[in-house]
């Protein structure tokens, strides 16, 4: 470093006196190329917000000049205007706050069950030996195909409909809770041991904690499942609901109250993810 | 409160790992214990820590469970052990939250922990926020805060650069003659072992045996780096080891190290 910072004063008549790596050559001095960087995504802002709006403006000119057709795609504006009808005449509160329950209750309790038993394949080898091969088995049905059972067992209600959203999240659950517990650092476990620390404590305190990273992830896909399954849920004779909603417009080709009805999920969806990663800067803060 | 094992023996599957043991551990004697890498030292501790249960032989305690003493077997872990989800106080906090004690109580004994090891500045940060060394520290003072009769560590330095060993040491040196606290140390490192020890256990290589007991009478206070005697002990000890540590690098592992 000291003698290439001296040739560059001496300037290249001294070089030979300095010594330096740049004497090497003719005594020109250049950089060291740069090669690092890149495979690493930093957060851009509005760039997601502008791709967005660009595409909505784009797909309403579309519309308006001809090029797509109103039988094929309704124009974005069209879409929205069902929405605000659906706004006006008060009905949206009424499909959503249906859907809202069953989405809340179903998954909640899809998820209570799954952290649960997750908990207690991760923890117990007969739970493991027992109940792994049944999840294992029963997890790449869809759901959809048990709605005819889920409607005899559970009624053409609510019960069914909560039932499918609960079965839906409770697999993915159970599996990012065991893979969790599975995961939490062996050493920390002994630790807990050698001061003798309660079960209890150890499951509480170092096993929950150390397996929320992937309970948290496995809330992420379990969600987007519940979503889906709603509106597969509301194909039961749902009178509200967003689904409801969506279905009945599909069956009357109304596709501007379709597409409606879609943008609505598809905020509730992002809401949702939200509300998570809220919940992963809050719980996994320690993680930095 | 005294240690002894007596005729330890254990197998893992087919291999033979430690062979009978047998050592007596005084109170307020730090036992450090050496060998080559595989041969057994961390499988001894556990068996020491009741963590696990050897084949054959057995560790026994002798005396009464000083009064006080939370946990009378306490380790210190060579990768420290903290939860990363909780601060330095809420570290020390959770080896106490078991234990019937009023919360004043447990405050009072993480204060004094904490200063004990010059982290009190430090009592809200989080495991990452801190360097190795101060992680051992945190370490050491939850340790401390159950009051052992007998601390068990597993190269409690190893996962530090030199610096910071050294300092760690001068630190252990300082916390042993305030408080003359029991421990087996386990380490490889035989510069720690001659500046700890009050004896050095030296194991063979795999399955582990006691090659020879090297006592060292000189005062911990009194070591220093570059003291001759210490320096011959030293040599002694790795002309000991030589051999072992080479026929045990040679050798496939077949199992976890
Ligand atoms: N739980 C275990 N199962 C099987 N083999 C083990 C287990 N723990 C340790 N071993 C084997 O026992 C030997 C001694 O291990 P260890 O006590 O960790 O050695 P050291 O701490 O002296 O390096 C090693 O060969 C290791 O592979
Ligand atoms: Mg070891």
């Amino acid at each position: 470093m000291a003698s290439l910072e001296g040739s560059q004063a001496a300037g290249p008549a001294l070089n030979d006196a300095g010594g330096g790596a740049a004497s090497a050559t003719d005594g020109v001095l250049r950089p060291v190329p740069y090669r690092g960087g890149g495979f690493r995504p930093v957060p851009v802002r509005f760039v997601g917000l502008f791709v967005f709006v660009a595409l909505i403006a784009l797909w309403e000119a579309g519309s308006r000049s001809g090029v797509i057709s109103n039988l094929v795609l309704p124009a974005p504006s069209e879409a929205f205007e069902a929405f605000r009808y659906l706004v006006e005449s008060g009905q949206l509160w009424r499909h959503l706050s249906a859907s809202l329950q069953r989405l809340v209750i179903g998954w909640t309790l899809g998820m209570s069950l799954g952290v649960a038993v997750g908990l207690m394949i991760g923890l117990f080898s007969l739970a493991r030996a027992g109940v792994l091969p049944l999840v294992s088995a029963l997890f790449p049905i869809p759901k959809i195909a048990l709605l005819p059972l889920f409607v005899i067992w559970f009624g053409i209600g609510e019960g069914s409909k909560v039932a499918t959203i609960l079965f839906g999240s409770f697999f993915p659950t159970v599996i990012a809770t065991y893979g969790g517990v599975d995961n939490v650092d062996r050493t920390l476990v002994r630790m807990g041991q050698s001061f003798g620390l309660s079960w209890w404590s150890i499951v509480r305190k170092i096993i929950l904690p150390g397996a929320m990273p992937a309970i948290l992830s496995g809330c992420r896909i379990s969600a987007s499942i519940a979503i889906i399954l709603l509106v597969a849920a509301e194909m039961i004779g749902a009178e509200y609901g967003v689904g409801a909603y969506i279905l009945m417009a599909g069956s009357l080709f109304a596709t501007d109250q379709l597409l409606a009805g879609v943008a609505i999920l598809s905020v509730l969806g992002l809401v949702v993810s939200w509300l998570i990663g809220k919940a992963e800067a809050w719980l996994l803060g320690w993680r930095g | 409160m005294d240690l002894l094992l007596r005729g330890i023996t254990h197998r893992y599957g087919a291999t033979e790992v430690l062979s009978d043991i047998d050592l007596a551990v005084g109170e307020g004697e730090i036992v450090c214990i050496i060998g080559p890498s595989g041969c057994g030292k961390s499988t001894l501790l556990r068996f020491i820590g009741g963590l696990e249960r050897p084949d054959e032989g057995e560790v026994l305690l002798s005396g009464p469970v000083p009064a006080g003493s939370l946990n009378p077997l306490t380790y210190v872990f060579q990768d420290f052990a903290l939860l990363p989800w909780r601060s330095v106080e809420a570290n020390v906090s959770l080896v106490l939250e078991d234990h019937a004690m009023s919360g004043r109580e447990r405050e009072e004994i993480i204060a004094d922990v904490l200063a004990r090891t010059g982290l009190s500045e430090f009592r809200k940060a989080l495991p990452r926020q801190l360097s190795g060394g101060m992680k051992q520290r945190v370490a050491i003072a939850r340790a401390l805060s159950v009051r052992p009769a007998v601390m068990l560590m597993d190269e409690p330095l190893s996962a530090l650069d030199s610096q910071t060993r050294e300092l760690l040491m001068d630190d252990l040196v300082d916390l042993w003659q305030r408080e003359r606290f029991t421990a087996c140390y386990v380490t490889h490192n035989l510069a720690e072992a001659v500046r700890l020890g009050h004896r050095i256990v030296v194991l063979s290589r795999r399955p582990g045996r006691i090659r020879r007991i090297v006592e060292i009478d000189r005062d911990l206070g009194d070591r220093g780096p570059g003291d001759s005697e210490l320096d011959a002990v030293q040599r002694e000890l790795w002309q000991l080891l030589r051999d072992e540590a080479r026929a045990a690098d040679r050798e496939i592992a077949d199992g976890v190290a």
